[in-house]
């Protein structure tokens, strides 16, 4: 069944088109990957589908309905919930509280939240660190709490935006592990990726984006045989010190 | 008959609105070299006005000075007392929340209007008789000689500063300081300098406002208020950091002022300057001519 | 970089306690009592109606982060519509007070939806040219009395009118009760969804968004409770004083001092207000007590020069001071 249908997405700045015609979409259950070089437009992607701004053409569907230019906080009430590549956590609040302001978009009840939002630490693995300012807290820290303050609005899909840039290998094998757990747990999830050797193995298909168009889309292996796809990846020159 | 007389009269005051407005962008153009360079706002700016004018008025009435010769000291002193701020005030809240800065300078706002009170009294003063008076017609429009300089000299300013924000080494670096200060720093320009050039520059800028107008207006400690309301409105309107849209702005709101307190009474004049600010914002919320 | 611990002890909240609040309490219940002299009964209802302006305010601009530099407007649209009812109806000065208190809410909500777009300065300003707008308007608006404002019709003192002649005491009383109020509402905010998300939009109006917070209804909401409260006092102060004129209740100036008092005493925490009206007011009163009458203006330049030193070398407040060191 599918959950997430994109369908000829466009999105201009200006005289700048950031996403031209773009059609995809995600099936309930799925591990979708989204690559493409610096600049392809993949941010944008996210931000135009989950609310953010608003198509100048095209039409998103979620869960069966029609979610086109629906603002990002109802987009998220819907069970469709992003994460930002340059982390954003609440500074001045605990990591608990950061995570409670989450859990709140399903209950009102301050006991019911606190403990939904201490389960999730729990589950991404920094209840140790719950009283902590979250400015305090490690870049890979900060990921992972951005990723239980998503986790607690109850997504349905989850939409994350370059998680592991930035990490260590170790870290980054961390959040892979914990991607397999967010997944085992019914939830879907449609990953932002910059890094292909991350991406490709736990993706079930892949999108790839370049200048704001689809060029590809299939299972990994397809994908990274693609001729186009290689190409667009070799016009980067950091790509090689980076992965 | 009547006619004539309401054109005239609405000629005469339009006339008198523009050149309201020059000086207005003159001290809002002070307000937002310092705004566009750092994104701080100088609640004190109006006050600043108010010293330049005790300066020119202390300079008149202790030395026989007339403000045009007081000029270039007065403005020297308030580059001195710009740097001085930056220096001592402005360079620790930098980083500050917004309304840690707000309050840096609400307090020099305070502490400036107090002085004024403790060292000339609440009384009104003005200065007497200086060489800029009198009055002229122009096409059967009468000009006050003294506002008209005020006016013609903040429009050569509003120039001055225009041209050497765009067009000198110097307005560059200021620029580029302004644009991204770790790039400005990798570039080998010293922000800190730049900074205090920018408090510097922005409070000779409301010097020579200020100057200029006690050749023809009141002096008393809160004269500093209304203009540097309008200001802030001004810069606002304008955009934040706009040398043209202050200019523009200022315009606007001087005109608008003087016009609208004359079609529907001196009480409103202000309330209609503030409404323009409001519905521009609403409509445009950085302003006329603000990046957004 | 610091360590993660580290920073947890510098964030440690200062735990007033479960002792603290209610003998506080007792102490200032029995002030009035105990201390016999007008002037200081004065002062403390000063104490407490900054207090409450200044918590009124945290509410939008501390915790909320949407910083009101007009909020005299409230207090003034407050203190006019009570006095009107009361001059022109008889409606008795505690119907007056919700009435003015929702006035005020009224009038938020109309400024509100318009300029929450407004980021930062912009937004500001507009609150200052609201501001001085309504000033002007009421200076010209003679049915209201003008700039020459109202003096109040003196009735013999009772509860019903609010009035009370012989002692200070009931007003004490009064701004006690209305301190506790907002004392108590806005803790009941900081816990409840509504605090968590206040301070969400605070720090990052994006963030929020993606989880599912109508940052503009939440707004909104945090306008409507701040005007709201602001109102309730325009009543007490006009009753204090028995007189209204324009320039009382809506000069920048007095805008301005409410949002210091929780500036100072530490923006967006519960006990900050407190703590800056406590240490503000009885500076400003000694000052234009001390120095006002022989050097007027030396008084201002105390003020000012403590408000740049508070503002250059302790931007997070008395608060943020007490947090350091806990």
């Amino acid at each position: 069944m599918t959950l997430l249908k994109v369908e000829n997405l466009t999105k201009r700045f200006g005289g700048l088109v950031a996403n031209d015609d773009v059609s995809m979409y995600v099936e309930r259950g799925e591990i979708v990957g989204l690559i493409g070089p610096n600049g392809a437009g993949k941010s944008t992607f996210f931000s135009t589908v989950s609310g953010y701004y608003r198509p100048d053409g095209g039409k998103v569907y979620f869960d069966g309905e029609d979610i086109t230019g629906l603002p990002t906080e109802k987009v998220c009430l819907r069970g469709m919930t992003r994460t930002f590549q340059i982390v954003k956590p609440f500074s001045d609040m605990t990591v608990l509280e950061n995570v409670m302001v989450g859990a709140f978009a399903r209950s009102a009840r301050v006991s019911e939240v606190r403990d939904r939002a201490l389960e999730v630490l729990e589950f991404v693995g920094l209840a140790d660190r719950r009283d902590f300012p979250a400015a305090g807290l490690t870049i890979a820290n900060k990921k992972r709490l951005e990723l239980a303050r998503a986790l607690a609005t109850e997504p349905k899909l989850l939409m994350l935006d370059e998680v592991m840039a930035g990490l260590t290998p170790r870290e980054t094998q961390e959040a892979v592990e914990l991607i397999h757990r967010i997944h085992e747990r019914g939830i879907t999830l449609f990953i932002v990726e910059h890094v292909m050797e991350v991406i490709m193995p736990i993706s079930d298909r892949v999108y790839v984006l370049d200048g704001g168009r689809k060029i590809a889309e299939g299972p990994p292996q397809e994908i990274a045989e693609n001729e186009e796809v290689i190409k667009a990846y070799l016009g980067e020159r950091y790509h090689a010190a980076r992965g | 008959m009547a006619a004539v007389n309401t054109v005239e009269i609405l000629v005469q005051t339009a006339v008198s609105g523009l050149l309201w407005g020059f000086i207005f962008a003159l001290i809002s153009v002070g307000l937002t070299v310092i705004f566009g360079v750092m994104d701080i706002v100088n609640f004190a700016h109006g006050d600043f006005l108010m010293v330049s004018m005790y300066g020119a008025f202390v300079l008149y009435s202790f030395w026989g000075l007339d403000p045009l010769l007081s000029l270039p000291l007065v403005v020297a002193f308030m580059f001195g007392v710009g740097v001085l701020t930056y220096r001592l005030l402005i360079s620790r809240v930098l980083d500050a929340p917004m309304l840690a800065q707000i309050f840096a300078t609400f307090g020099l706002l305070v502490f400036l209007r107090g002085a004024a009170h403790l060292i000339f009294h609440a009384d009104y003063q003005s200065i007497k008789n200086p060489i800029l008076s009198g009055s002229f017609e122009l096409f059967g429009v009468t000009m006050s000689v003294p506002q008209v300089v005020a006016a013609v000299g903040a429009m050569v300013i509003t120039g001055l500063v225009y041209w050497f924000i765009m067009k000198t080494e110097t307005g560059w670096a200021l620029q580029a300081v302004a644009e991204d200060k770790e790039a400005a720093s990798l570039m080998g320009i010293d922000s800190e300098w730049m900074y205090s050039l920018a408090w510097g520059l922005g409070s000779a800028c409301v010097a020579i406002a200020g100057v200029l107008l006690s050749n023809f207006y009141y002096i008393f400690p809160e004269v500093g208020v209304m203009f540097g309301l309008i200001a802030y409105v001004a810069v606002a309107l304008g955009g934040f950091g706009s040398v043209t849209g202050a200019l523009v702005a200022g315009v606007i709101i001087g005109v608008a002022e003087v016009l609208g307190g004359f079609l529907i009474g001196p009480e409103y004049k202000y309330v209609i300057v503030f409404l323009i600010y409001l519905a521009v914002v609403v409509l445009r919320p950085k302003g006329l001519m603000g990046k957004a | 970089m610091l360590h993660e611990v580290e920073v947890l002890r510098r964030f440690a909240p200062p735990r007033l306690g479960r002792f603290v609040v209610p003998a506080l309490l007792l102490l200032l219940i029995l002030f009035p009592f105990v201390v016999n002299a007008a002037f200081y009964v004065h002062l403390m209802i000063l104490v407490f109606l900054f207090a409450y302006l200044g918590q009124a305010w945290n509410i939008l601009g501390g915790y909320t982060g949407q910083v009101s530099l007009g909020h005299a407007v409230f207090l003034g649209l407050g203190a006019y519509t009570s006095t009107l009812l009361f001059e022109w109806y008889g409606v008795s000065p505690w119907i007056g007070m919700i009435a003015g208190g929702l006035v005020a809410m009224a009038f938020g909500l109309i400024i509100g939806l318009p300029t929450f777009r407004l980021q930062g300065h912009y937004f500001a300003i507009a609150t200052i040219a609201v501001g001085e707008s309504v000033l002007a308007l009421f200076n010209s608006w003679d049915l209201v009395g003008g700039a020459s404002g109202i003096y109040r019709t003196i009735v013999p003192e009772s509860w019903w009118a609010m009035q009370f002649h012989s002692s200070k005491d009931p007003y004490y009383f009064i701004a006690l009760g209305l301190v506790v109020t907002i004392f108590t509402v806005t803790r009941l905010i900081e816990r409840s969804r509504l605090g968590y998300y206040f301070r969400a939009i605070k720090e990052d109006p994006d963030a929020a968004k993606s989880l599912g917070i109508d940052t503009t209804r939440y707004k909104l909401y945090s306008m409507m409770i701040s005007a709201f409260f602001t109102g309730l006092a325009g009543t007490l102060y006009v009753q204090y004083l028995l007189f209204i004129d324009p320039e009382m209740v809506f000069l920048l100036m007095l805008s301005i001092q409410i949002c210091l008092v929780p500036v100072l005493g530490g923006v967006g925490t519960l006990w900050g207000p407190a703590v800056g009206a406590a240490i503000l007011i009885p500076i400003s009163e000694f000052t234009r007590g001390y120095l006002g009458g022989s050097a007027a203006g030396l008084d201002l330049v105390v003020y000012g020069a403590l408000i740049m030193l508070v503002a250059a070398y302790k931007p997070a407040g008395i608060m943020g001071l007490l947090r350091k060191a806990s």
